[in-house]
């Protein structure tokens, strides 16, 4: 019951890889056949920023109540939610390439999804630049709460305000404009679903196997 | 007279579609000729591979957590 949401998640990429490459597809200019792009490289990004949400609460309910294991699932969900970002930010390059005509386009929206990561990498260096263990784990948790209210407005709004070529972006509201017809629908949101889980999985690795770590040099 | 207007507006609901594939490329050719399942085929087998990695890393902890355990 406990490996159920893992059975889930395989059963749903198959599911979204199958379906993905083969279900009909919009035909639409300038995308053409990339247009499959968006069940892989979107997914990434929900992922990361669900992982990232994951990663403030604990960040929060240590700051609440001091308990190392908060600290340490803090951390994973952070770690696992930046090499989301920064497979988001690799498939977007290759997807802009042939759509908008160069890997860096200076589009609001990448570069704030850009900046994001630098300050969630800072994160990293924060935890890495303090020695002891409990000023460490403070520190980082209050800077968590500080990168995640910088990481929302950098992604969801400032493309928002500008002109953004990413759909959805620059003055156009909400998801609609995602022009996601109900067939890509089908597909994307399963596999936002599916990647989600997949990271909450390799999570739930990195946690056993930092507690064993402790564990071990207890002893 | 209704002959003409079904035979019109037949060929107008072909001619959109007729259009439509004609205007935005995809990989049409390689849906035809089958050649597609050999890219679905190649992203399965990497798909599967690496979820079969993560099982087995799973299963390598649960082992390990025993150990420790005892």
């Amino acid at each position: 019951m406990k490996n159920l949401y893992k059975y889930i998640a395989v059963a749903l990429l198959v599911y979204i890889h199958l379906g993905g490459l083969l279900l009909e597809a919009p035909r639409l200019n300038i995308l053409n056949e990339t247009v499959r792009a968006l069940y892989f490289h979107v997914p990434m990004w929900f992922g990361m920023v669900l992982l990232y949400s994951i990663s403030v609460y604990y960040a929060i309910k240590f700051l609440r109540n001091p308990l190392s294991d908060f600290d340490l699932k803090s951390v994973e969900y952070a770690n696992v939610g930046t090499a989301f970002g920064i497979l988001g930010i690799l498939t977007g390059m290759l997807w802009a390439n042939y759509t908008w005509g160069s890997p860096w386009h200076g589009d609001p929206k990448q570069n704030g999804a850009a900046i994001a990561l630098l300050v969630y990498l800072a994160y990293f260096v924060l935890r890495g630049s303090v020695d002891n263990e409990e000023q460490k784990a403070r520190l980082s948790a209050v800077y968590n709460i500080f990168a995640f209210a910088a990481m929302i407005p950098l992604i969801f709004i400032i493309p928002r305000l500008t002109d953004s070529m990413h759909p959805g972006n620059g003055g156009n509201p909400g998801f609609n404009a995602y022009d996601l017809d109900s067939r890509m629908r089908l597909i994307f949101y399963p596999a936002v679903i599916a990647w989600f889980l997949i990271g909450v999985w390799i999570v739930s690795l990195r946690v056993r196997y930092r507690l064993l770590q402790n564990q071990l040099s207890e002893n | 007279m209704k002959k003409i207007l079904t035979t019109l507006l037949f060929s107008f609901i072909t001619f959109l579609g007729f259009s439509q594939a004609a205007e935005v490329e995809m990989a049409d050719t390689m849906r035809a000729n089958g050649k597609i399942y050999v890219v679905v085929g190649i992203i399965l087998i990497v798909l599967v591979g690496f979820i079969l990695y993560l099982f087995a890393l799973d299963r390598k902890i649960s082992r390990l957590e025993k150990l420790v355990k005892k």
